[in-house]
């Protein structure tokens, strides 16, 4: 633009020339470069392409180091990373498909949030994954996982057979939808966690408690349940993705149910984005969902005489967009005070257990100065609150062991919504 | 070098593990088997053998567990050539007729070595790659944690208690007996392996069972019991560990 054209510029009178040059000198482009990619030649870039040409990569070579990124990143908050970072190293000769680098991000898609260039780690990464995977560079924490999902359906390498054991000698009934052998109202899908880690199956006592108090026509899917495979597509294995998906529509496809209930939000997520175009069409809804629509009817009484603060899952706050449906029921409980955490909602900090951070704790003890769930639990203590609520069955046991390494034993509870809702009500919390 | 693995199941200790009526054997119609582990470091190594000198591998996978076709198309997906089911109507042998099995499945076929376990969870005696290479009339070394192609030999590192670990060079054929490859088995995405499934590369051997000439008969098996030394510790963690304390001290340690 000349001088003389008015600060106020009127689009119409803009004269857009794709090319010029100018005086000697190509400035062909779009107008408002921000919206082009401006290839760099300087540098030996076949790493970067390496990136990009892959499906899913694409959007890495959109990166123009801007670094908003960086500030929401929660790993670089406890070391150096980043998607500009990333993009930088690729640009000068790092090979992202063999660097641990590759297994830090959680996909927690803070970053995509503030990027004007939608340059999307949630494709990203899983595609840069898929290929590693393949080539059979995986670290062998997460190799032990994904053989362990393979094998026994889920990850923690449990027998498959004892996916219901929790359910045994509990003062209310767990039907399992294969006995029932009819149409219920609810197919709870209950997750590898609350199926056999300790501390989530008391989460799952209490849900068990609370659906029952509240009349639920429900049932499980028992031994035939398996991983619902989420986060290991984010950690680039997409045939066990795939294998799991198909199992697991197969078992629910027998059974006919209105709702399916999930305790877990990255199979909440599975069940909303990937299932449907395989065949596995449900109306899914988060249990924090289905419970806050009734809170009139669960009827809270009993006094809560706790300091609560709450932490956001990324997989149901960020990725699905819920965030009210949690805090909600925390209101509903009597007596209880509420502190929010200065990241919350869209801002909330990672936990550090998506994209297969789950398994992934000695490469981020190799990296990080910190784990990002610890890192989580001092934002939680400094709000002076007694009790963490939480409403992701990965969060429990991460959470948990956060508050001991970071000596904050006694001063944190780490307690699921459906352990504080079965308090509300006065029910056992066994 | 062309080489052959020999592939055992073991019963997985995932499942909880009981005895048959009798006791003369575990209860195995409601066992799950997985892949011997020393074995799957045989594999890894006669897979690294090939990427560094050339050859095939053959995996021969013993038995009618339902996890075996598994087993073979992993094998096929990390790098193998060419995968035999033997003996689909064999449960369980003895190590002795296990032998007999796979050096009759060998006779006739070219190859360089023949790479086991030096172990397996359910055969802690190491007979296997002895009594294979008895039968075949070759050399035979065991405990193997790493091998090397030459030319008509392999080098191999052998390795001894403390730590003391011995070169040798053997003849070959030869068979090793598989302590630990050089590097951790490595891992096989599921969409290779289903690729391999569909490819469908897999053939089957009749064998019939034979009869076992070892002379040593499995009499009873049984559920260790608990000894009279172990004292319980009971209560919380803090209550545990002062008694845990209190007897350390009390024994003068």
């Amino acid at each position: 633009m000349s001088k003389g054209v008015s600060p106020k510029v009127d689009p119409a009178n803009v004269l857009e020339k794709e090319e010029l040059v100018l005086e000697g000198m190509d400035i062909s482009g779009h107008w408002n470069r921000m919206f082009e990619q401006r290839t760099i030649f300087d540098y030996d870039i076949a790493q970067l392409d390496r990136v990009t040409e892959l499906d899913g990569g694409e959007s890495m070579g959109w990166c123009y180091q801007c670094a908003q990124c960086i500030a929401v990143c929660p790993v670089d908050h406890v070391g150096s990373y980043g998607p500009r970072k990333i993009y930088r190293n690729l640009q000068v000769g790092f090979d992202l498909f063999t660097d641990p680098d590759l297994w830090l991000c959680t996909t927690c898609i803070n970053c995509l949030r503030v990027c004007p260039k939608e340059v999307d780690m949630m494709e990203i990464m899983p595609a840069v994954r898929k290929e590693a995977v393949l080539a059979g560079n995986v670290p062998a924490e997460l190799q032990d996982v994904f053989e362990k999902t393979a094998r026994y359906g889920n990850p923690l390498g449990k027998n498959a057979k004892r996916r219901a054991a929790w359910t045994r000698g509990l003062d209310v009934e767990v039907p399992v939808i294969s006995d029932v052998e009819r149409k219920v109202d609810v197919l709870w899908w209950v997750s590898d966690y609350p199926s056999y880690h300790p501390r989530g199956i008391d989460a799952s006592k209490a849900l068990a408690r609370v659906l029952t108090h509240l009349g639920v026509d429900f049932a499980i899917l028992g031994a035939e349940e398996k991983h619902d495979g989420d986060s290991m597509l984010r950690a680039g294995e997409n045939g066990l993705f795939e294998m799991l998906a198909e199992q697991n529509i197969e078992a629910l496809n027998q059974y006919e149910f209105d709702v399916l209930l999930t305790t877990d939000p990255h199979a909440y997520n599975a069940f909303l984005h990937e299932y449907p175009e395989r065949g596995g069409e449900y109306n899914v809804v988060h249990y924090t969902q289905y419970l806050a629509e009734r809170i009139t009817e669960l009827g809270l009484s009993e006094q809560v005489d706790l300091s609560i603060t709450f932490h956001d899952p990324c997989y149901l706050g960020r990725h699905n967009g819920e965030y009210e449906a949690p805090r909600d029921l925390i209101a509903a409980l009597p007596g209880a005070q509420f502190t929010e955490m200065w990241r919350n909602r869209e801002n909330g900090y990672c936990c550090g257990g998506g994209g297969g951070g789950m398994w992934l704790d000695g490469i981020a003890a190799e990296n990080q100065s910190m784990r990002l769930s610890e890192k989580r639990v001092l934002e939680a203590v400094e709000t002076g609150a007694d009790t963490l609520c939480v409403v992701c069955p990965y969060e429990v046991s991460r959470f948990e062991d956060a508050v001991k390494s970071t000596n904050n034993d006694g001063a944190l509870q780490v307690l699921d919504i459906a352990e504080l809702l079965a308090q509300a009500l006065g029910l056992p919390t066994d | 070098m062309d080489s052959v693995v020999l592939l055992r199941p073991v019963p997985d200790p995932v499942e909880e593990l009981e005895l048959n009526d009798d006791g003369s054997d575990l209860d195995r119609d409601y066992l799950g088997y997985v892949l011997n582990e020393f074995d799957d470091h045989a594999l890894e190594e006669a897979i690294l053998l090939k990427e560094a000198s050339g050859g095939t591998v053959t995996v021969l996978g013993l038995g009618s567990a339902d996890e075996m076709e598994q087993i073979l198309y992993t094998a096929l997906a990390k790098g193998a050539d060419e995968a035999i089911k033997l003996g689909d109507e064999i449960e369980h042998l003895s190590v002795t007729s296990q032998a007999e099995v796979f050096a009759a499945a060998l006779e006739g076929r070219s190859y360089d070595l023949v790479l086991t376990g030096v172990q397996a969870a359910d055969e802690l005696d190491g007979q296997l790659s002895v009594r294979v290479a008895a039968l075949l009339a070759i050399p035979h070394i065991s405990v193997v944690v790493g091998a090397d192609a030459g030319d008509d030999s392999v080098n191999v590192t052998k390795e001894f208690w403390g730590g003391i670990t011995a070169d040798y060079e053997v003849q070959t054929p030869a068979v090793l007996g598989i302590q630990a490859a050089r590097q951790a088995p490595r891992y096989v995405a599921v969409s290779l392996i289903r690729q391999a499934q569909q490819e469908g590369n897999l053939s089957e051997t009749d064998v019939d069972p034979p009869d076992d000439s070892s002379g040593v008969r499995l009499v009873a098996v049984r559920v260790p019991e608990s000894g009279e030394g172990a004292e319980m510790i009971e209560g919380d963690e803090e209550a545990a560990a002062a008694k845990i304390i209190e007897i350390i001290r009390g024994a003068g340690v």
